[in-house]
């Protein structure tokens, strides 16, 4: 008994040493918050692993931890990849910040990159992208598009992102129609499909016929498909799961990114900075504007080329929920106070919570 | 046709001790399947699930600490669950706890003196048994159900954190982002070994030992015993069914309270919206699994925390998805039951209209 548990052990250690032989030139190794399967968020960061496997083929070693909770768990996942031998480690969620710091101060040798953070170190960058740039696009759209006057948004968690993200979209609603309102649902999560789907249900009882989510499932657009109404897809391109209700979707293009901080690893060049692209440098695409007539296209493009060619959406006039003026005629907000709005436009239907 | 199951007259001592093992044994040879199913090599997958956690002293001590919260809690479980006290809310008494211990590095971030860890924990664990004695109170004097009444403070106690968290608490320097600001050193739970145990380990291993001896060796376990198994003759012996409500709870609080405090002192430094993976349903199972018993605890807490550890090696090497793991978790929980069932019962398949005494369908 004993010698065949000492011959199992050892033939295990065997099977074990055998998988440790293929050795690329850099690992880069990816945490996500969610299922890859989740066809938002953290599936399209999984399509930019991929593009980074493609594009480097066996120069690259990849690895990935899905849904790692933020919290203690997501320490020990990103220690566990610094442990084994990863050269670079994305860590894709807001809630990885501080973990990610604290286990960077641990492998000087090993280069961070966090997604959606604020805080560096030489050997932690961040990155995030633009995608207010979009939802500003598909205000526009749904102002057009929209018998009631009125959409619905379902928003994840009252972090600047999300604020600068509903503005945006009522922003853009607003330079086709003034009038235009805004009702806003906090689902409090980034991945509950029953709960974005009941937050679509209850929008759409309450008149609203178009839907926009800053949430990852695709199961408000599946509502929105099921009641012949209409909506976006939030970060990656969900036109199959609702062909007759999505307009757009706004595409978080995460592989150019990737493969670009890889090649600044294989060449000895890669620096800690902070990176925050949009339309214009690809990071943030439009999908397919379909199910929608020629004219609203036509402006859509337009919008979508002004913006890549340097204008910001949030361009004054703007005037806050309480009647003060948050930038005047012709002025742009400056990125700091877009990555710290705290505060809602006019027209609204919600209070903030603070 | 129809399956019975059949109490046992006997139950063997040797198949008790067995039992464990032979589900570890069956969930081995199930995940082995699982593995070579999905593409992966059986052998290999089986290596980095179980064993290679163990090789090496990081992957020991991760292991160790993530079984630490699940058994602390869990030991207060055992208490209540011995003397019939349904509590399943462990997962609100340890954030009330982390809230109660949050208080002195969060609204006094100055007071850093040799006190303030130690007071801390004191306020953690207040905290917990307090938010514990609120379903022992309304079963004593009310003869509410403490399963619906604990589990729903469960939610109170995580939209109170949230609140806070996003509210009063939030980090002055954090740009709006839901989360305090971070501990101070003095405020931190000092780290051990190679830093990925902190101080809470030794903590709850103490904890363990004495409650073993409380159960074993003193008055007061005999009566936690004799009121779970019997409250009628426990109250021919004087002992009060009110007051072992009310002692368990809290006692069981304080230990989820602890925990909670721990972990955000610990590991987290700071509270954030969600401070628990769950810990507080988990240690249900670990309690269970421990077969009530402290020492048991331990060991089911650290094979617990070995299926945690081990999924993510499997994933993180062999890219395997973490569902399998989460299946692998399933099927060990599954033969443990399924064997301790077979200790108690054994099965009997009977033809229509056969039936006997002491019957359970299944």
């Amino acid at each position: 008994m004993k010698t065949m548990l000492k011959a199992t052990v050892a033939a295990l250690a065997l099977a074990a040493a055998g998988s440790a032989a293929n050795a690329a030139d850099v690992k880069a190794c990816y945490i996500y918050v969610g299922p890859v399967g989740d066809f938002g968020w953290s599936y399209q960061h999984d399509q930019g692993r991929l593009a980074v496997e493609e594009h480097f083929g066996d120069k690259v070693e990849t690895a990935y931890l899905e849904s790692v909770p933020e919290g203690p768990d997501a320490e020990r996942a990103i220690e566990r990849f610094a442990r084994e031998g990863c050269d670079i480690i994305f860590t894709t969620s807001f809630g990885y910040m501080n973990p990610t710091i604290k286990v960077a101060k641990k492998f000087p040798d090993v280069k961070f990159e966090h997604a959606t953070g604020y805080k560096t170190a030489d050997n932690v960058a961040t990155y995030n992208s633009k995608f207010h740039q979009g939802r500003y696009i598909i205000g526009q759209i749904a102002a057009k598009q929209s018998e009631t006057g009125v959409a619905g948004y379902i928003a994840s968690f009252p972090i600047p992102e999300v604020v600068a993200g509903i503005n945006a979209f009522l922003l853009g609603a607003q330079s086709v129609n003034p009038d235009f309102k805004l009702k806003v649902v906090w689902a409090n999560t980034w991945f509950d499909p029953g709960k974005e789907a009941d937050a679509a249900k209850a929008l759409i009882d309450q008149g609203v016929d178009i839907i926009s989510q800053h949430t990852d499932s695709t199961a408000p657009l599946q509502v929105a498909q099921e009641r012949g109404m209409h909506g976006f897809g939030q970060a990656s391109d969900m036109i199959k799961f609702a062909p007759e209700a999505q307009y757009t979707a706004i595409i978080d293009e995460w592989g150019p990114y990737y493969i670009e901080r890889v090649q600044e690893v294989l060449d000895g060049t890669w620096e800690s900075k902070s990176t925050w692209a949009g339309l214009k440098e690809g990071h943030v695409v439009m999908a397919d504007y379909t199910n929608l007539p020629d004219d609203v296209v036509a402006m859509a493009k337009e919008t979508e080329e002004k913006i890549k060619g340097g204008w910001e959406p949030f361009t004054g006039p703007i005037t806050k929920q309480d009647g003060t003026v948050a930038a005047e005629d012709g002025v742009a907000l400056d990125d700091g106070a877009i990555l710290g709005m705290n505060w809602y436009v006019e027209g609204v239907d919600d209070k903030l919570p603070q | 046709m129809r399956v019975e199951l059949i109490k046992r007259k006997e139950q063997s001592r040797k198949m008790a001790l067995l039992s464990p093992l032979i589900a570890i044994g069956l969930t081995a040879l199930s995940a082995a399947i699982i593995f070579a199913i999905s593409g992966h090599n059986p052998l290999l997958g089986l290596y980095k699930f179980f064993i290679e956690p163990l090789t090496q002293q990081w992957s020991l001590e991760a292991t160790i600490d993530k079984a630490t919260p699940l058994v602390l809690i869990a030991c207060g479980l055992s208490v209540c669950y011995l003397s019939n006290n349904w509590n399943i809310g462990a997962e609100g008494q340890f954030i009330v706890g982390a809230l109660f211990g949050s208080v002195l590095p969060i609204m006094f971030p100055d007071f850093e003196t040799s006190a303030t860890l130690p007071l801390m924990l004191v306020f953690g664990a207040v905290g917990g048994a307090l938010w514990a004695l609120i379903p022992a109170v309304l079963k004593t004097r009310f003869n509410t159900n403490e399963i619906l009444t604990s589990l729903m403070l469960v939610y109170v106690a995580s939209l109170i954190l949230d609140y806070l968290v996003r509210g009063p608490w939030r980090d002055p320097g954090g740009y709006n982002f839901p989360e305090s600001r971070l501990f101070s050193d003095a405020a931190t739970l000092p780290d051990i070994f190679g830093g990925a145990m902190s101080l809470s380990t030794p903590i709850t291993f103490l904890v363990a030992i004495i409650l073993a001896i409380m159960l074993g060796k003193t008055m007061k376990g005999f009566e936690i015993r004799v009121m779970g198994e019997s409250p009628r003759a426990g109250s021919f012996a004087g002992f009060s069914a009110r007051r072992l409500t009310l002692f368990a709870f809290a006692l069981a609080g304080a230990l989820a309270g602890l925990a909670g405090t721990m972990e955000v002192s610990g590991a987290l430094n700071q509270l954030l919206p969600t401070i628990s993976p769950g810990y507080g349903f988990t240690a249900i199972i670990v309690a269970f699994l421990g077969r009530l018993n402290p020492i048991g605890i331990i060991v089911a807490g650290f094979v617990l925390a070995l299926s945690y550890i081990g999924g993510e090696a499997v994933q993180s090497s062999l890219g395997v998805s973490n569902k399998i793991a989460s299946v692998i978790q399933g099927l060990l929980l599954f033969y443990v039951l399924a064997c301790d069932t077979l200790i108690l019962y054994k099965i009997r398949i009977v033809s229509r209209r056969a039936s006997s005494g002491e019957v359970s369908h299944v």
